[in-house]
């Protein structure tokens, strides 16, 4: 049996759902140990045993909450020199982006970024990763010991399997020197509602919204759905809307049962973050936006006069 | 008698911006039969990479100091550097050596460190990832090698003293984060509207200095690739559905389809 680690990632104390999602692959190629580490580890432990961790090593030095990567890096480096495992799983988010680039360049490994599935082959992994915008996907074999692959958010359903995890105390002490980067400051954006990665609905706005003045339509749409409102990055660079409402390659991958994308030409840096989804609906002025090419139904038209028209029918239907 | 490297307001000396030549992305993908990018194809000053010079030079007109662009690529990468010393960056190093050809990012990383480490920068600006490999994790890596500590995903900068403060976007919001320098720092593609290159700029570039360093200078030897790409795929690509004109009926269809996927 391979021995996989996961780093479960915790954020403000709270388990991320990409730990879970990762559990159900790791689970599938070996032994799986996951490592929790800051507040909230020992009660994020309980879950991954219930998600098929064999081992959970914890520990909750409050470092880990406040200093971006370093802390994180040395804990799993000085475990890597107890264990030798043969695959270490992350999830493709800022936080552990930062681990992982850290830890594989202390000990010297290669790694691999941005993957969408990880195989056992040979003896030993090769990852999935979209290329040039998702329209090619490589293989790439991972050739040292342990293999590091990064794997994008929502590339694996999480699930429980039943069990409980053996919770060990990882023992290691951060030192000054890697508590450097203070997080001061925690600010909250996105919508308290509904999480826009978790949304059974995503209506996302592009440029052709006009204006970050029309993006209210998209919300008033949101709320009659019942969903959350994501935006293409060129409305996001330009400041229409915060970041974190972003879809894409580099923003969040969704994969809702119904996305709709308004005024988006369907780049594929977008729709690598959202082709996943059961239907896509796209509103667009131009019939031959690439977005069309994907949609199961496409409009054409303006989207300023037809999102409110949808909005009253949604309204009407649900009575 | 030591030598501050300060300047005696506490301002920046040293600011180094790592750039990279990528494919143009207004240009169709064109790729051979084995895979590969077609060699011919455009290549640019990664659009990523004009933010980062962009948020360089706007902390060097505030806090003073040198605005330094480190690049590894073949010759032909020196383009890209002097696209960055026109816009003002002071001057250039190009990493650029045979056996970096189709370099993992470990090697990259490492390659960059060596070249950066002797420039002692109090500043390492790097975009968030690049256009083309898109795999982020070589900041990460530099910031290792270099024994700096990371800020990722800036998309505000701002340096008071030895103090960098950057808000770091996540994924639901954003952290406020400081460290003092040096420090390494990633750039959103939103922190700053990269400046055009005016004339003067790039008349001024031509007698930039560009330093050209080999794989020896760097005293680094290419090891086994951490990663080698087994093969590449055509990725499955959705089906086109219907397309309808909003001739009055759109909303309708909408409707039916929002009901056949039980949302209303
Ligand atoms: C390295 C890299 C990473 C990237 N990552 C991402 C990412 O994570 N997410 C992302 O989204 N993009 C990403 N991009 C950018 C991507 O390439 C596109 O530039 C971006 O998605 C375009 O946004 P858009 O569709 O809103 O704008 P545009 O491409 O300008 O499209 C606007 C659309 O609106 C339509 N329109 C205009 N007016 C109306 C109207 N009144 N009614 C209806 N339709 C109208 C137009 O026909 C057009 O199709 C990335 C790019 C790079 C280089």
């Amino acid at each position: 049996m391979a021995n996989v680690w996961v780093y479960a990632e915790l954020n403000a104390g709270k388990l991320q759902s990409t730990a879970l999602e990762l559990m159900a692959k790791a689970r599938e190629l070996g032994d799986v140990y996951a490592i929790a580490l800051g507040t909230g580890a020992k009660a994020a432990a309980a879950t991954l045993g219930k998600h098929g961790a064999k081992v959970v090593h914890v520990n909750e030095d409050k470092a880990f909450d406040e200093y971006v990567a370093e802390p994180s890096a040395d804990a799993l480096a000085a475990l890597h020199g107890q264990h030798q495992p043969d695959l270490i799983l992350f999830a493709f988010t800022p936080d552990s982006r930062d681990v992982a680039g850290r830890l594989a360049a202390r000990l010297g490994k290669g790694l691999i970024s941005n993957a969408s599935d990880v195989v056992a082959k040979d003896g030993g992994f090769v990852a999935r990763v979209p290329y040039f915008g998702g329209a090619k996907l490589a293989s790439m074999r991972a050739n040292g010991k342990p293999a590091i692959v990064l794997v994008r958010p929502k590339s694996f359903e999480a699930s429980e399997s039943g069990g409980t995890a053996d919770v060990k105390e990882l023992a290691v002490t951060i030192g000054e020197g890697s508590k450097r980067a203070r997080i001061v400051e925690r600010v909250a954006e996105a919508s308290e509602k509904v999480k826009l990665e978790d949304a059974k609905v995503v209506i996302s706005g592009g440029r052709g919204m006009g204006g970050p003045d029309n993006f209210p339509l998209l919300e008033a749409l949101a709320n009659a759905l019942g969903g959350a409102v994501g935006a293409s990055r060129a409305v996001v660079d330009a400041g229409w809307v915060p970041y974190s409402m972003q879809v894409g390659q580099t923003g969040k991958s969704v994969r809702p049962g119904v996305y709709i994308a308004v005024g988006i030409s369907g780049a594929m840096q977008h729709t690598v973050g959202m082709k996943a989804s059961k239907v896509i609906i796209a509103i667009n002025k131009d019939a031959e936006a690439p977005i069309m090419k994907m949609a199961d139904l496409g409009v054409v038209g303006d989207a300023l006069k037809i999102v409110p028209a949808l909005t009253a029918a949604v309204k009407a239907k649900k009575g | 008698m030591t030598v501050s490297r300060r300047s005696d307001n506490g301002s920046l000396v040293k600011i180094v911006v790592t750039v990279k030549q990528v494919p143009d992305p207004n240009s169709t993908i064109l790729l051979e039969p084995d895979n590969t990018l077609a060699r011919d194809r455009e290549v640019v000053l990664d659009p990523g990479d004009e933010c980062g010079i962009e948020e360089g030079l706007q902390l060097k007109e505030a806090h003073g100091g040198e605005v330094v662009l480190v690049s590894m690529g073949p010759e032909r990468a020196k383009d890209a550097i002097r696209k960055g010393l026109s816009m003002g960056a002071d001057r250039g190093v190009l990493i650029s050596d045979e056996q970096l050809a189709g370099a993992d990012v470990l090697l990259t990383a490492r390659a960059l460190a060596a070249a950066i480490k002797p420039e002692k920068p109090d500043l390492v600006i790097c975009a968030t990832e690049s256009y083309d490999g898109s795999t982020g994790m070589v900041p990460p890596m530099l910031a290792e090698l270099l024994g700096l500590p990371q800020m990722t995903i800036a998309k505000k900068v701002e340096v008071d003293g030895s103090t960098v403060k950057v808000h770091r976007q996540t994924a639901d919001g954003y952290q406020v984060v400081e460290a003092s320098t040096p420090a390494l720092i990633t750039v959103t593609a939103g922190i700053a509207e990269p400046r055009y290159a005016s004339l003067k700029g790039i008349m001024a570039a031509r007698s930039k200095e560009i330093k050209q360093l080999g794989l020896s200078e760097l005293g680094i030897e290419r090891g086994e690739p951490g990663e080698t790409i087994d093969g590449l795929a055509d990725a499955e690509a959705r089906k086109a559905g219907a397309i309808i004109e909003d001739d009055g009926t759109a909303v309708d269809r909408i409707i039916q389809v929002l009901a056949q996927a039980k949302v209303v």
